[in-house]
């Protein structure tokens, strides 16, 4: 009889993951229910204060707006992704296509950001394009708003889009787009009835890969946001912890974002789960 | 044959969304200038970067270590780990699976902040191993994944063969299976080395004064504006980036697949 080394193998990511995630993870949510120090950190005395604080309206205001600017930023990818992953699937230079996706999606990401700071800042390369043009003669503020925010967080994520779309399209057999218009469905009609509910992982993947980063997001509406409608609340995380020192609230508002997120997991295994069981049933 | 004119108006309409910003940054490394405005072509920059930006490259080489460790700790820890998943059942298995994905789904502001109180909780406050071992923990879900994907694909037999004819475990482990999964184990680690480089979030929270790494000393010097010196080092970046793609080339596979 073999022995069985399974724990052996684990034991060491095992450890590793329960240290240094979720101990720490479980700290954030008790921090959550305490109180705050007088200079960060927290005491410990039960409180359910920074819960509390989140009623407030300045803080329900940067909640919706965080949740339409990741919707927005999601639904936009994902129109975009969607043309470009069939076109990929269906061209004859995959690998080519796939190189030239991935290459931005692996320069710096705050490279990325700067890049649209230095095209559409006050003074960058769009105005002074506009300017010269003479189409106008002073300089608008593209930036620090929610479109910014919205443009920039599209193209940071777009590539995380295109490739589970792209790998579930490149696996669907395209002879039964054809059937459906011999059957005479239109093009537009055989994609939509005939593509989407086959390649519905690919398309929730990237929806969710948009989405819960979005959603999170600190650095892009931190560099060219931060507006009245373009401050999120990865901004209020940070602010908490390093500016006003309110470790529970700080704490809170991360607790939100992971259930948001875990909710949007959540409905993504019902899916995948649904989907499997209507699979096996034409099968039988 | 009307099929995809759509499709392919939207995917070169996005390469051009996706490389013009590069593109402007790339060409302005050149400008004489400071600001956005072509005033002529200069090579300035470059050697602002290369002689006068000692904290750049000290941010750079910080970087450069800690995503090597990170990323080699990493893939031992996790390859190890996608062969214990792969091959046994073992009680505590859907707690390593579930737990070790994690870090993977949720934002990285939450493994900022998390980390950061974790650190500040055990009085931990040097700079450098704090990020490697955020670096380290958010790296393991990655290689855990390609790693358990490349031994998906290959024969259980072998290794039964491998055990009936005497090897013993640690020689299947180091003759059969490790070579086996060589590539896998290998994309996985260039995956790791990526991720490291290339993180920022998660770094600017748990590195404390005086120890940065490239990105988050970029942030430091993009927060108050336009600078050419960046712009410079943009250029220098997508030369690696695309030398690192290249390389990478081969184990796409197992990157497309997940």
């Amino acid at each position: 009889m073999k022995k069985n080394h399974g724990l052996l193998y684990t034991l060491p990511t095992g450890l590793w993951v329960t240290v240094f995630f979720l101990v720490p993870v479980i700290i954030v949510f008790l921090y959550s229910f305490l109180d705050r120090g007088e200079r960060g950190g927290i005491v410990w005395r039960f409180s359910l204060e920074a819960y509390r604080d989140m009623a407030s309206p300045t803080f329900l205001h940067i909640l919706v707006i965080t949740m339409l600017i990741s919707l927005a930023a999601t639904v936009l990818t994902l129109l975009v992704a969607l043309p470009c992953a069939y076109y990929m699937a269906r061209s004859k230079r995959k690998s080519l296509y796939l190189f030239l996706i991935i290459i931005p999606f692996l320069t710096n990401f705050l490279i990325r950001i700067y890049a649209w700071q230095a095209i559409l800042g006050n003074s960058g390369f769009l105005n002074n394009l506009l300017i010269r043009a003479g189409l106008i003669k002073n300089h608008i503020q593209f930036l620090y708003n929610e479109w910014a925010v919205i443009i920039v967080l599209v193209y940071s994520y777009l590539p995380y889009a295109i490739l589970p779309l792209y790998s579930t399209i490149e696996k669907f057999d395209f002879s039964l787009l054809e059937a459906a218009r011999d059957l005479g469905t239109s093009h537009p009609g055989s994609i939509l009835r005939v593509m989407v509910p086959n390649i519905r992982a690919g398309i929730v993947s990237a929806v969710l890969f948009t989405f819960i980063p979005t959603f999170g997001a600190y650095a892009v509406p931190k560099l060219v946001g931060g507006g009245k409608n373009s401050f999120m609340l990865g901004n209020i995380i940070a602010d908490e912890i390093l500016v006003n020192r309110n470790w529970p609230f700080a704490s809170a508002t991360s607790i939100l974002i992971t259930l948001v997120t875990t909710a949007a997991l959540g409905l993504y295994v019902l899916a995948n789960k649904s989907a499997a069981r209507a699979a096996q049933r034409k099968k039988t | 044959m009307k099929k995809s004119r759509f499709s392919k108006l939207v995917f070169f309409l996005t390469l051009v969304f996706l490389f013009m910003p590069l593109f402007v940054l790339a060409v302005y490394a050149f400008n004489e200038s400071k600001n956005m405005l072509w005033t002529g072509f200069s090579l300035v920059w470059f050697e602002r970067l290369f002689t006068g930006s000692r904290n750049i490259w000290r941010a750079f080489w910080n970087s450069i270590l800690i995503a090597l460790t990170s990323a080699a700790t990493a893939t031992v820890l996790g390859s190890l780990g996608a062969i214990g998943i792969n091959w046994y059942n073992f009680k505590l298995k859907k707690y390593v699976q579930t737990v070790s994905l994690l870090p993977l789904v949720l934002p990285e502001i939450i493994i900022g902040v998390s980390m950061l109180i974790f650190f500040v909780g055990i009085d931990l406050h040097l700079g450098l191993l704090r990020i490697y071992i955020a670096h380290t923990t958010f790296n393991l879900p990655f290689v855990l994944l390609v790693v358990i994907s490349r031994l998906d694909e290959f024969d259980f037999s072998i290794i039964e063969a491998a055990r009936d004819l005497g090897a013993r475990e640690h020689q299947t482990l180091l003759r059969i299976i490790i070579p086996m999964a060589m590539p896998g184990i290998i994309s996985a680690f260039l995956i790791a080395v990526t991720m490291s480089l290339e993180d920022f979030v998660i770094t600017s929270f748990v590195s404390g004064p005086g120890s940065s790494t490239l990105p988050v000393h970029i942030y430091s010097m993009i927060r108050t504006g336009v600078s050419p010196v960046v712009n410079a080092l943009s250029v220098v970046l997508l030369g690696g980036t695309i030398c690192l793609v290249f390389l990478m080339r081969p184990f796409f596979k197992y990157i497309a697949h997940e």
